[in-house]
């Protein structure tokens, strides 16, 4: 089994995504074992979401949104945050270590806090180990690569609910 | 509404762990509506039930989701009927009568609760529900100027208030409105005065169920040789 862990980051387009994306224009170094999903909002995102990426056996989730008050769907993030608050209680019930999942908040000028919380969320889940649920890392991969289409299908309808 | 909320996904676990193919059937109707047992919520469950299974070391339990539109009537059940076909077990995110129904349309098969049924109520506010009806069969609604003091008021009592309210709230708990102070309040904003020195009769429980499970029936609505089961 890969030993290294594969943190999946959902990423608003409006902060997080941009934020990333300046991180790799400042040639910033962050730990290569995130994989970015790009959402037209963190209010769109479900604890569905966030169990099915787990259920695929991805190792940590970290939910990246806009500043509190800076949403562009005004309380799109806020959503997310009770969300993400909520699918960690469910994720203690079903006996995956809710550490593994976190939101963070950030601006789109904010490239160098991407790596840095890249960097916290990675150095977080080492200790944790692999996800119980992880099985080889092709079919993390595979799981990775199905929620990209499904996140590629949202960020084209757009908008937050 | 019926309002439900979801059991814990270790209980659930531990009642479908045995057998080898579960069906979590969803209900589009109150358990919808109150955040429950809805489409959002059987994908949720459905993928936390999938996950316990695996680290429970039951690799092999399958687990898939559907949600019909009304469990508690048994022609809404028939969409259901071939898809069950294929599952040993199934666990109903509907309420209690939902997970009756389909014990009684699957006699062979095990089914399971996946919620707590709660109450009837309605939405009080965004995430808050609150109890309104207590369905006891004969309401008095009427006498107590829309406010029902057999559902909110803790004493369930007729002819009150107790010695036990304080500034509108409830001995009980000061989140917990007083029934009568509410009665009270309803009826001075209708410019009437609550009858205080009537004596309310002592409710006649006969038609709750005190008798065991209670029928509705309507001779004119019933027509031989319609429905499953007639």
């Amino acid at each position: 089994m890969d030993k290294k862990p594969v943190i999946l980051a959902f990423c608003c387009h409006y902060c997080a995504y941009a934020a990333a994306d300046m991180a790799g224009s400042m040639r910033l170094q962050y730990p290569s074992n995130v994989r970015v999903l790009r959402f037209p909002c963190t209010g769109k995102i479900e604890e569905n979401h966030i169990l099915a990426a787990f259920e695929r056996g991805v190792d940590g989730v970290m939910v990246a949104g806009c500043l509190e008050g800076g949403c562009h769907f005004l309380e799109g993030n806020l959503r997310a945050r009770k969300r993400v608050e909520r699918a960690k209680k469910i994720l203690d019930e079903t006996g995956v270590d809710s550490r593994r999942l976190e939101m963070f908040n950030l601006s789109s000028a904010e490239g160098p806090r991407f790596a840095e919380i890249v960097g916290e969320m990675s150095a977080r889940i080492e200790p944790l180990g692999p996800s119980p649920l992880r099985r080889d890392a092709q079919s993390v991969d595979a799981g990775i690569a199905e929620m990209t289409k499904q996140a590629a299908t949202m960020a084209a309808q757009g908008g937050c609910k | 509404m019926i309002v439900a909320d979801r059991k814990k996904i270790p209980e659930i676990r531990d009642m479908v762990k045995d057998h080898s193919r579960v069906l979590l059937v969803g209900c589009g109707t109150c358990v919808t509506v109150c955040l429950a047992g809805g489409e959002r919520e059987t994908g949720i469950i459905g993928a936390a039930l999938r996950m316990a299974l695996k680290l429970a070391g039951k690799n092999n339990v399958v687990v898939d989701e559907y949600v019909i539109e009304r469990q508690c009537e048994d022609a809404f059940i028939d969409v259901l009927a071939q898809r069950a076909a294929d599952y040993d077990a199934i666990c109903s995110l509907g309420c209690g009568a939902g997970v009756q129904a389909l014990a009684e349309r699957f006699p062979t098969k095990a089914v399971y609760p996946g919620l707590n049924t709660q109450f009837i109520g309605i939405l009080e506010s965004q995430g808050v529900w609150t109890e309104k009806c207590a369905a006891c069969g004969n309401c008095r609604l009427g006498s107590y100027f829309g406010i029902c003091p057999i559902t909110r008021c803790a004493k369930r009592q007729l002819n009150g208030p107790c010695g036990g309210s304080r500034g509108g709230k409830c001995e009980v708990s000061d989140s917990t409105d007083c029934a009568w102070q509410l009665i009270y309040d309803r009826a001075s904003a209708m410019n009437k005065t609550v009858p205080f020195e009537t004596v309310n009769n002592a409710h006649d429980w006969s038609t709750s169920n005190d008798g065991g499970a209670r029928k509705v029936v309507r001779e004119d609505q019933c027509i031989a040789g319609m429905g499953p089961k007639a």
